[in-house]
């Protein structure tokens, strides 16, 4: 029987295009809650203290279990479509992970360029969003989409809760076979579809810090 | 959620058996695992930096296909396959079973050992030629070089990325709750399968915590480090070339 029949083929195209539609919402939110959770531990002092040890906590509980455990939790937790779920869990894992880049950012952004935004009379929030934050992402974008192949990557978990992607698709493929050389034909399809998005990725991160290197 | 229910809460430690097993048998994958990993880690790293083509290239085909492809597909693959191409290879009349600790430790290891190879090449690549030189100049041997000059400078770079690998090593055995592997996180899985309670989970990642935390203050502990020392020296340097940094 011949794997790669038309129905088979749209079936595992699918479940790749699922497999990047969660990929991409996962990185959008996760920037965006690893950007405020970065913030928190780093400037909430005095009688904010407290939000910056909760954020603190986070990171650290987020950084030392896997990523699969909380693609079970969510799972079992939350009723909602798979891509939800998906979500979801993603972005609550990988925020972390994106908080702790957003934070070496920070840091490597001179004292001196916050100083001069307040003496200018710049308030906090304005000199994040106009003078510190700017120069952060222009830093650490090849960290992010670093980040991305992992996300990218982990995504084929989400065949363990019978999540329609990539991975799951072509497995479900899989078992309608028995033959070795079928079964490694379609493992070498997604080996190469895998490696082709991601590689892409590393590609245009290495391109772009050849350019900020030269810059 | 019944999140605080003792009688859930004394159910799930009722079984702490299971979940023990699992932590021992994960710790056992993740021992075998770190040492392949930085054994090869290290040998391809080395190969990365050698003047043979023939070895570089070996690295980094070795490296791109394994950062680029996601460990559950190598560890499925493995699982899947890996048994047929064992039998077509020794002509066994069924399958060959390959087990768990196998497929985790070689999997999780040749993983981890791509983004070791990448730490060590940017370790010895971070130490200037210039060193070797200077030390050579002042009479040391190759050896004592290597042991006074070179290797105390690529320990500093390295050692922060690799413990970092270690805690994502831990963090990836989890793979094998995939093809039930009877790791940490699959018996947590059947245990809340099996009694739909949550606390599972919770256990479970306490105790993930537990290997886990000591690995990241590490991690924690050793950048302070290698940032510290350099800089003291270079404010040093500095003064002493009668310029305040």
């Amino acid at each position: 029987m011949e794997v790669f029949s038309a129905t088979n083929l749209a079936f595992i195209l699918r479940g790749f295009g699922k497999t990047i539609l969660i990929s991409v919402l996962a990185i959008i939110f996760s920037i965006i809650v690893g950007t405020v959770l970065a913030l928190v531990k780093q400037y909430c002092r005095g009688r904010l203290r407290v939000l910056s040890v909760i954020a603190s906590a986070y990171i650290e509980l987020f950084r030392c279990t896997p990523n699969l455990l909380w693609i079970l939790f969510v799972y079992f937790t939350v009723n909602g479509n798979d891509v939800l779920i998906s979500v979801l869990a993603f972005t609550l894992f990988t925020s972390a992970v994106m908080a702790e880049i957003v934070r070496g950012g920070l840091n490597s952004v001179p004292k001196s360029q916050f100083e001069a935004a307040q003496s200018q009379g710049f308030g906090f929030f304005q000199s994040m969003r106009l003078i510190i934050l700017p120069q952060t992402f222009r830093k650490i974008i090849p960290a992010l989409f670093g980040q991305c192949t992992t996300v990218v990557k982990d995504s084929s978990y989400l065949a363990g809760i019978n999540v329609a992607e990539f991975m799951y698709c072509s497995k479900v493929i899989m078992a309608s076979t028995t033959s070795l050389s079928q079964i490694l034909l379609v493992y070498g399809f997604v080996f190469l579809l895998y490696f082709a998005l991601n590689f892409s990725i590393s590609l245009a991160v290495r391109s772009y810090q050849r350019k900020l290197v030269a810059a | 959620m019944d999140l605080f229910d003792p009688v859930r809460w004394q159910a799930t430690f009722a079984s702490m058996d299971t979940f023990w097993e699992g932590f021992g048998f994960t710790l056992q994958v993740v021992v075998a695992a770190l040492i392949l990993a930085l054994v090869l880690g290290t040998v391809l790293g080395i190969f990365s930096t050698t003047h043979i083509k023939v070895l570089r290239g070996i690295s980094r085909v070795y490296v791109e296909f394994y950062q680029n492809t996601p460990l559950p597909v190598q560890v499925f693959f493995m699982y899947a396959a890996g048994p047929l191409v064992l039998q077509s290879l020794t002509n066994a009349p069924t399958p060959v079973r390959i087990a768990p600790f196998v497929l985790g430790s070689v999997g999780v290891g040749l993983y981890h050992a791509a983004y070791v190879s990448e730490v060590i090449r940017q370790g010895i690549e971070a130490v200037p030629h210039g060193q070797m030189e200077a030390a050579l100049s002042q009479g040391f041997s190759r050896a004592q070089a290597y042991r006074y000059v070179i290797l105390p400078q690529t320990f500093r770079i390295i050692l922060p990325p690799l413990c970092n690998q270690a805690l994502n090593l831990v963090k990836n055995t989890s793979v094998l709750a995939l093809i039930a592997g009877g790791d940490l996180m699959y018996n947590a899985d059947n245990f809340v399968s099996t009694s739909g309670y949550l606390q599972g989970y919770i256990m479970c990642c306490f105790l993930y915590f537990i290997i886990c935390l000591p690995l990241a203050l590490l991690v924690q502990h050793l950048e302070k480090n290698s940032n510290k020392t350099p800089r003291r020296h270079r404010r040093k340097v500095a003064v002493a070339a009668g310029r305040e940094a």
